[in-house]
């Protein structure tokens, strides 16, 4: 049982209650005497705001009070990742707007009511008096000479300049290459879109000068962290409870003003507040992902050798800097363009941009999907440069397979891999060489067939503390965990992470399982409160289970040993002779003897009879910071059919093969890798932000801004690899977001496949119908 | 999403209705058009009197070669109707594609029609059929064609306080008919729909019906598209140039917006129109 529970595809345990609505969310937790916050938002992008006449508001039924920016005494929200050597600046992030809002959504003012409906006929009667400034919403042109600015200190809107390698070694090695490919690459702005939008109740005792704040948060730690520094109560004196969390993807990482807000009002009034966003409000204030325009080039040599990749990145920020938003476009973007392949010259200049627009921050992949996509568009315009065969252009530069550590040329020590082998099952479940011949002969009947090959690894498991301080991380990236068994055997795991929807209460009990031999059904992953769980940094960048998981891992092996000693004791033996297995420990030799793992507990509890020496209890904690970052690494295909007539694209296939080590439960793995498909293949087909030249959101609805549906897909196709990493104590990798970072250009790259014949070499994403229609009609004239 | 305060009744009686409605209350049928816009406060009606349940508004009869669909009739029951499937094809297509299963069973082909989004499915086969929309208000009953009763984007020939009571279709089994749309990726409403209703002598059509929805700012009827179609065997040549004529007939009602422009919106209408014509004869 013990050593086979690992592996084993289990339902997950937190299914029944999510599937039956027993779930208790934020905004289900209701709170005594509780007001209701709306925020009045700023309908313009860019104002200075004249004036604020709160008072027919102030007398409408149920409103207690209403609070403008002068009147709140929050210190600004910090921006948490400062990354080094960029020349950075970090414009004041207020609660509220008391002088200037920048964003359509930018909070001037909080009305409390007994009633939400009533704070929302209340937050409509607040009269404010803008006068409008110009509005620049593309981070390219916000960057130039000209153009309106945002914050008196940041000038020309760049709020850093971060450059990674060396730009004259890079330009001579473009300067002296055979073939140099360029494209100017749209990384386009898109809503995380959470099932459960943002929510916060806060509660304050004045006695005892505690405040409790439950908020959507896949970091508690952290966001206690910036809440003790905004309201300037001392930290044991904030609680953070993150209840159940309905999904993040990255967008509940940031501390928001909404949440400040709350804490704010409930000590000022002294009574408990709630918000909760519309899904309206969601789209305009709740982060958003990606917004780079990347000039990209790439360098090869006639006979195939990919010799340099050199991009300009405007990223843009929107109207402040999120709490992790420079780290996503530069750290977690440069280093990974390499990619699986061996490319010695490397070059990143990526400019963070202030735009009149939503801010931005870590969405699914961060940072990784965009230098993924770029690597793997470029080595495509490079196969067609060269006339090679994409999948032969990139099986020559892959590099080789290695165990236990490859230093590439953007300083990352990947910890292993073997590309090669995910690359050959990926293609021989596609079929490639027949695929190529299908689709010569489909074209002869008029039909545009495509397909797109990805080889990608990423970097996750986010990582080691001493790199996040090197690269400006204003925390650690360790976690911690301890394993509490009660005297009757059932085990308590509290964590420091924070899981919203992965799965991680089944896994980590399958890791405390396996290693400790208790059922798995007796196991409680207990996370999302800081008072209750012991610290950790959160649950993103496909951390939880390689971090947090190691760390179960070894407090459970410490355990283990304690078990064993005390077995010994117990059964009158030396330590040395005790076996185990399955949960039991057995002397050698008499297996009729034998002490099960909850016989031991019970006695560890009881103390009658410890040996010598021994602290009597059940329970281990653990600390552990990961020596490396894990990289999983795969490949992915799609074949897609495009309607000529009607620009629509057809997905067909989607074969998947991805590396994760050993996978602890398939099920969730598949789970993770079709969730992370389902959103890639979206940005490249059809999600996508759209601004007016006023700033103002087109896409502000789900009317007009495309979730994938399931009728789009096919059924996935997915297959595996194993390879272990070397440094982890059960040498899993992450998984949370390669499904993400491969499938974008996967589809993408099948669909310029397609259009080729016709003349079509690039079409900004999304790949919508009418942009593919008149991709087509402007290359051949409509012919 | 917290609309402004509202009362509610529900009507067991046209009449009741009526009599209920006041000066800034609104009928709600499906309520599946009129709450998104309420909790949005673009509507803020202070009263809303529920017609879903008044039987008179309910049923489906065909009788006499007219087909009579109850105001509020949902388009899964319409969708599902054999009588609306022998009588008139392009409607229960057209109500069969109205979103998902859920907001079939609520919505309403009267809310359909009264709230008149320019991206509806079912007023363009209304149109193209022919049907006529009955009406009553407080001082009595009249009765529209569905051309003269689509206006504009969101407007229509219906007045405050009126009740369409019920819609009513020439019985066209001997037809072929049909409705095809190019659906919007995210809302699923028409990015462009077209309906036909033919009349075959042998191979000849010899009559002709067509309108286009969503691609324009109401359900449009085509007449330059059928006249191309009439006395053709509908064959390529005729196809290209009824296509041809459709980009006319809709040229002054075409809308568009950043994501599917007028240009795209008015290439699929004559794409969809031959697979309509396809659809109705196949
Ligand atoms: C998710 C979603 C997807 C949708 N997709 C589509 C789609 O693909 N295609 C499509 O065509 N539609 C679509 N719809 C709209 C759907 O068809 C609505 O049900 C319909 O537009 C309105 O019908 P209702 O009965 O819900 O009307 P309500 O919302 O109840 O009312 C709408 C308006 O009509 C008035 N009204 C209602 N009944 C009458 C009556 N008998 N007489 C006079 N006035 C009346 C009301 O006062 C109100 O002003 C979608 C809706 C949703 C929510």
């Amino acid at each position: 049982m013990s050593t086979r529970i690992f592996g084993s595809g289990i339902k997950r345990r937190e299914d029944p209650r999510l599937i039956t609505g027993e779930a208790r969310y934020t905004d289900d937790i209701k709170l005594q005497g509780a007001l209701h916050m709306a925020v009045v938002r700023s309908p313009y992008a860019h104002a200075r705001i004249v004036s604020i006449d709160s008072s027919a508001a102030a007398g409408l039924p149920g409103v207690r009070a209403i609070f403008t920016g002068s009147d709140i005494d929050l210190a600004g929200l910090p921006t948490a990742w400062l990354i080094p050597d960029s020349d950075l600046k970090t414009p004041e992030h207020p609660a509220l707007a008391s002088d200037v809002v920048r964003y359509v959504g930018d909070g001037v003012a909080i009305v409390l009511a007994d009633s939400r409906y009533q704070a929302q006929d209340a937050a409509d009667a607040v009269m404010v008096d803008y006068e409008e400034l110009p509005v620049v919403v593309d981070p390219h042109e916000a960057a130039q000479a000209g153009a309106p600015q945002l914050h008196a200190d940041v000038e020309g809107n760049i709020a850093f300049r971060w450059v990674m390698g060396d730009r004259e070694a890079a330009d001579a090695v473009f300067a002296a290459a055979d073939v140099v490919v360029s494209e100017r690459i749209l990384q386009q702005r898109l809503l995380p879109t959470a099932m459960e939008p943002r929510a916060a109740s806060a509660q304050y005792n004045a006695a005892t000068g505690e405040l409790t704040l439950w908020c959507t948060s896949q970091n508690p730690h952290i966001h206690r962290f910036i809440v003790s520094a905004v309201t300037g109560l001392p930290e044991n004196k904030v609680r953070v409870i993150a209840p159940e969390v309905g999904g993040g993807f990255g967008s509940k990482i940031p501390c928001y003003p909404d949440e400040a807000l709350v804490s704010w009002a409930a000590m000022k009034l002294g009574v408990p507040i709630r918000w909760a966003e519309t899904r309206s409000e969601n789209y305009l204030t709740t982060i958003h992902g990606r917004d780079h325009v990347q000039f990209v080039d790439m360098a090869a040599s006639n006979d195939g050798k990919i010799l340099g990749v050199r991009a300009t990145v405007y990223a843009g920020m929107g109207a402040y800097l999120s709490t992790a938003a420079p780290g996503i476009p530069t750290i977690l973007h440069g280093l990974l363009y390499v990619g699986p392949y061996t490319i010695d010259n490397v070059f990143c200049e990526s400019i963070g941009v202030m735009t009149n627009a939503t801010p931005t921050d870590a969405y699914r992949g961060a940072g990784r999907p965009e230098a993924t996509f770029l690597l793997e568009r470029m080595m495509d315009k490079v196969a067609g440069a060269l006339d090679m065969d994409p999948v032969a252009l990139r099986r020559q530069n892959l590099i080789p397979p290695f165990a236990d550590g490859y230093e590439v040329a953007t300083t990352l020590i990947y910890d292993s891999g073997d590309y090669e082998a995910a690359f050959d099952k990926a293609l021989a479940m596609a079929g490639y060489d027949d695929f190529r011949a299908q689709q010569a002969q489909a074209l002869q009947e008029g039909r545009y067939l495509g397909i797109g090959v990805t080889a990608y690894t990423e970097m996750c498991g986010l990582g080691p503390s001493q790199v996040a301080g090197a690269v400006g991380f204003q925390g650690g990236l360790w976690e911690s965990a301890t394993v509490r068994v009660t005297p009757t055997g059932k085990v308590q795991a509290l964590i420091g992470a924070s899981p919203h929807g992965q799965g991680s209460e089944t896994t980590l009990a399958q890791i405390i399982s396996s290693e400790l031999g208790f059922p798995v059904d007796d196991i409680e992953v207990i996370h999302g409160d800081t008072t209750e769980t012991p610290m950790g940094w959160g649950t993103y960048g496909s951390r939880t289970t390689p971090v947090t998981g190691a760390a179960l891992a070894q407090a459970s092996r410490k355990l283990k040993e304690k078990a064993r000693v005390l077995a010994a004791h117990l059964m009158e033996a030396n330590p040395d002779d005790i076996e185990y297995a399955d949960g039991s420990f057995s002397v050698k030799g008499s297996p009729d003897q034998a002490q099960s793992i909850q016989d031991v507990t019970l006695m560890a509890h009881l103390a009658w009879n410890m040996p010598e020496g021994m602290d009597p209890g059940f329970e281990e904690s653990q600390f552990y910071d990961p020596p490396n970052f894990v990289y999983p690494f795969g490949t992915h295909i799609a074949i897609v059919e495009v309607d000529p007539v009607t620009g629509s694209i057809d997905l067909q296939r989607y074969i998947a093969v991805d590396d994760c080590g050993p996978q602890i439960n398939p099920e969730i793995v598949a789970g993770q890798i079709h969730g992370g498909v389902v959103q890639g293949v979206a940005q490249a087909l059809c999600e996508g932000v759209i601004y007016d030249d006023n700033g103002q959101l087109l896409t502000g609805t789900m009317l007009d801004y495309c979730m994938p549906k399931a009728d789009m897909f096919p059924n996935f196709e997915l297959g595996e690899t194993v390879t272990p990493s070397p440094h982890h104590p059960v040498g899993v990798k992450g998984v949370g977001e390669t499904g993400t970072i491969a499938s974008t250009p996967t589809v993408y790259n099948a669909v310029l496949d397609a259009l080729s014949p016709l003349g079509v070499a690039q079409i900004d994403m999304p790949l919508t119908a009418a942009k593919v229609w008149q991709a087509i009609q402007n290359a051949n004239g409509g012919n | 999403m917290w609309p402004q305060q509202f009362d509610y009744q529900r009507a067991d009686s046209v009449e009741s209705a009526l009599a209920a409605i006041g000066d800034n209350g609104k009928f709600i049928a499906g309520g599946h058009s009129l709450l998104p816009a309420m909790k949005l406060r673009l509507s803020t009606p202070d009263q809303l009197v529920d017609i879903s349940r008044i039987d008179a508004l309910r049923g489906i009869t065909n009788g006499n070669g007219n087909l009579s669909i109850g105001g509020a009739a949902t388009h899964a029951e319409i969708a599902a109707s054999a009588a609306v499937g022998a009588a008139c094809p392009a409607l229960a297509q057209a109500c069969g594609m109205v979103g998902d299963q859920a907001v079939r069973n609520f919505g309403t082909l009267g809310g359909n029609i009264a709230h008149a989004d320019p991206a509806s499915d079912p007023p363009t086969a209304l149109v193209a059929c022919g049907a006529t929309i009955h009406i009553q208000g407080v001082d009595g009953s009249r009765s529209v064609s569905a051309q003269d009763f689509f206006v504009d984007l969101f407007e229509t020939d219906l007045q405050d306080g009126e009740l369409i009571t019920s819609i009513s279709l020439p019985d066209c089994s001997d037809c072929q008919c049909a409705y095809v749309k190019l659906p919007h990726p995210a809302s699923r409403y028409a990015i462009v729909g077209v309906a036909v209703c033919l009349k075959m002598d042998g191979d000849t059509c010899a009559q002709a019906d067509v309108a286009v929805g969503g691609a324009t700012v109401k359900a449009v009827k085509c007449a330059g598209a059928a006249a191309a179609l009439v006395g053709s065997s509908l064959d390529d040549a005729a196809l290209s140039a009824a296509a041809a004529a459709l980009s006319d007939d809709i040229g002054d009602w075409l809308t568009g917006d950043v994501a599917y422009p007028e240009a795209y919106r008015s290439a699929m209408a004559g794409v969809f129109l031959k697979r309509a014509i396809s659809a109705a004869s196949g």
